[in-house]
């Protein structure tokens, strides 16, 4: 197989975008063109999870490339829930590495600001099972409270911990122009202080309202291309080293243990198989934390620490910038924002960011392998990502 | 025979009890403090609404352009019985809400304006001067309406607001809806806060000075939004691109 690189990148805010879904998706893929120095793509893939449902834009890759005028170029939407980004990417990374394209543009785009909030939960609820979860309310929110009681439980995690996990990304986040929250919170405004409670409330106990990501719009993009292609243009050699998936059980309830989360961990193995790297060799990891507890969980079950201990780490500031391995530099989907649809490959976007070392004031100091978890439904469709920089 | 007119034209005030200032912990740390503002004090409040009246982003702009004249309706003595509270961080100007007492039980809502968003500083503001009309006036009920669909969600959903749609609101005649003390009983313990006495050195900061908002809300900063916006048929944004540009205004 050919080895496969990133040739440019681009993004738009992770907030409240007031244009059409068709132009969230284009304008990122303007800007990786515009990044890449490069004029056409052979082929583009769209990761999108509810442009039919809730923009009520089905075939949105048909749109997207007509509107960015890269026709005849092939294009295709990809939906495979909150893990649709990074799916794309493996799309696009097969494509070029069997040899069928040279340039590959990789686009997420997701409008779901659109729909009030109550929807828009109900909208990423209708991945669970129909008949054994969703038709009796469970939403992911309520999943996330389940599996948060279960952790805490089990390995001594307290709310305490859920809460450092919000203030250290949405500090991160204030350091990213594209952060959908730009609020600097303390554990003092969210847990200690008398306002505390209405200031953070119980959403799904015992997760509070800053444990759960904002609903966002945005759109990120990648263009992927062939080491030829990447000699004609003056961009920093980042490969896209290692690409795991694993699936689990549908219902979690069928899980023997609910707290561990089999998917991630085999899908970053796999990654790290084919990269050929360890854990310990990652210098930076945006990790899915649609919920603070799941950046916990993931830093376990991806290898970075051992099960039940990544709240110590967390305590002993191993995953801020600086520390041992930086989680969520960007913000994390917690405070960059979660349009579910372009999460992943706005994970990557700031992975290759930090490679190319263009991240700012939250550069990872001497990034040489970036790695992203894109966590789909409650963990049964996870995909991950590991980067390095040549 | 002259005629006084000011005294025609200016309503007479009913004597109203003061709003007793008090002050909360926001999710940043930082502490706010919600306080009665004189009339006097209004020439320093209306710089700072002015330039969001071009705004055009979450309705700030017909909010910014009703709330300054309200604001400067209460300084002229051109309306009844109106209050106006300022929330402040620091000295900082962080919200304004407005309103007026119709009736010993009727109060009328007038607007909720962050300065400073997110963290319920809005929210934390509308709770307070609902706390004013109630707990202050002892009035049975306040109507309220909402120009935004974030003041609907915060105000209409999150205390069940009962519907008064016989009743006009004074903002626009649109429908009313109610906060009823019954209602607002029931979220005091959710989404009312706040503690007294403020703290001295607080409070004097806060009378020291209405400082601007360090961090005022703003268009939209991404160019194809503000390229779009610009083909909005109300034009506020071309006026406002032309304004800053020192170009004629047409």
């Amino acid at each position: 197989m050919r080895e496969v690189y990133v040739a440019g990148i681009g993004i738009t805010s992770f907030s409240r975008l007031e244009y059409p879904l068709v132009e969230i998706a284009a304008y990122p893929g303007l800007m990786a063109l515009r990044d890449s120095g490069l004029k056409k793509v052979d082929h583009l893939y769209v990761a999108n999870m509810g442009g039919g449902r809730i923009n009520g834009q089905t075939g949105l890759a048909s749109a997207v490339v007509d509107h960015m005028s890269l026709t005849p170029a092939g294009a295709e939407t990809i939906e495979n829930g909150p893990a649709s980004g990074a799916s794309a990417i493996k799309q696009g990374y097969m494509a070029i590495a069997s040899g069928m394209h040279d340039v590959v543009m990789v686009i997420g785009a997701e409008r779901m600001r659109e729909a009030n909030p109550l929807e828009a939960t109900d909208f990423v609820a209708t991945l669970t099972h129909p008949q054994a979860e969703y038709i009796y309310g469970v939403t992911l929110p309520a999943l996330a409270g389940m599996f948060t009681r279960l952790y805490m439980e089990k390995y001594g995690v307290t709310a305490r911990h859920l809460a450092m996990v919000a203030v250290k990304n949405h500090k991160n986040a204030m350091d990213n122009f594209y952060a959908h929250l730009h609020e600097d919170i303390t554990i003092e405004g969210i847990l200690d202080s008398p306002e505390a409670s209405t200031n953070n409330p119980y959403v799904a106990d015992p997760l509070r309202f800053y444990d759960v990501c904002p609903v966002s719009d945005g759109g990120a993009c990648l263009i992927l291309a062939t080491a030829e292609v990447m000699k004609k243009i003056n961009k920093p050699m980042i490969r896209l080293a290692g690409i795991g998936q694993a699936t689990d059980t549908h219902c979690v309830h069928e899980r023997k243990d609910p707290t561990e989360l089999l998917a991630v961990r085999e899908a970053a193995r796999q990654s790290f198989k084919m990269a050929g790297v360890k854990p310990s060799d990652v210098s930076v990891a945006e990790l899915h934390d649609a919920f603070t507890i799941l950046e916990i969980a993931e830093s376990e079950e991806v290898g970075f620490f051992k099960k039940g201990e990544g709240h110590l780490a967390l305590e002993r500031g191993e995953t801020q910038i600086g520390g041992k391995i930086p989680i969520n530099p960007s913000g994390g989907l917690k405070a960059k924002g979660h349009p579910v649809g372009a999460t992943g490959v706005g994970q990557a976007h700031e992975i290759v960011l930090q490679l190319r070392g263009e991240a700012g004031k939250r550069q990872v100091k001497n990034a040489k392998v970036g790695f992203t978890c894109n966590f789909g439904g409650f963990g049964n469709n996870v995909v991950c990502l590991t980067f390095i920089k040549e | 025979m002259s005629v006084d007119l000011e005294k025609i034209l200016r309503p007479v005030d009913t004597p109203l009890p003061k709003f007793p200032a008090k002050y909360m912990t926001l999710a940043n740390g930082q502490e706010m403090v919600v306080r009665q503002a004189e009339r006097d004090e209004i020439p320093d409040i209306l710089p700072h609404v002015e330039p969001l009246i071009h705004v055009e982003r979450d309705f700030y702009n017909i909010v910014a352009a009703r709330l300054y004249s309200e604001l400067l309706a209460y300084y002229t003595y051109r309306v009844q019985d109106e209050y106006v509270l300022v929330a402040q961080i620091d000295g900082e100007l962080a919200a304004i809400v407005n309103g007026r007492s119709v009736s010993p039980d009727v109060g009328m809502s007038y607007h909720t304006f962050s300065l400073r968003r997110g963290l319920r500083v809005g929210a934390h503001a509308f709770a307070t001067k609902m706390e004013y009309h109630i707990d202050i006036l002892k009035q049975k009920e306040v109507l309220i309406v909402a120009e935004s669909g974030i003041g609907f969600r915060r105000w209409m959903i999150e205390y069940n607001l009962e519907k008064r749609f016989h009743i006009p609101h004074e903002l626009g005649g649109c429908p009313s809806w109610s906060l009823t003390k019954e209602l607002f009983d029931k979220a005091r313990n959710t989404l009312v806060v706040g503690r007294r006495p403020v703290p001295e050195h607080l409070l004097a900061k806060a009378k020291a000075g209405i400082l601007p908002p360090s961090d005022p809300p703003k268009g939209p900063e991404d160019l194809l939004a503000a390229t779009r916006s610009m083909l909005d048929s109300t034009a506020t944004s071309l006026i406002e691109m032309r304004r800053k540009q020192g170009g004629k205004i047409q």
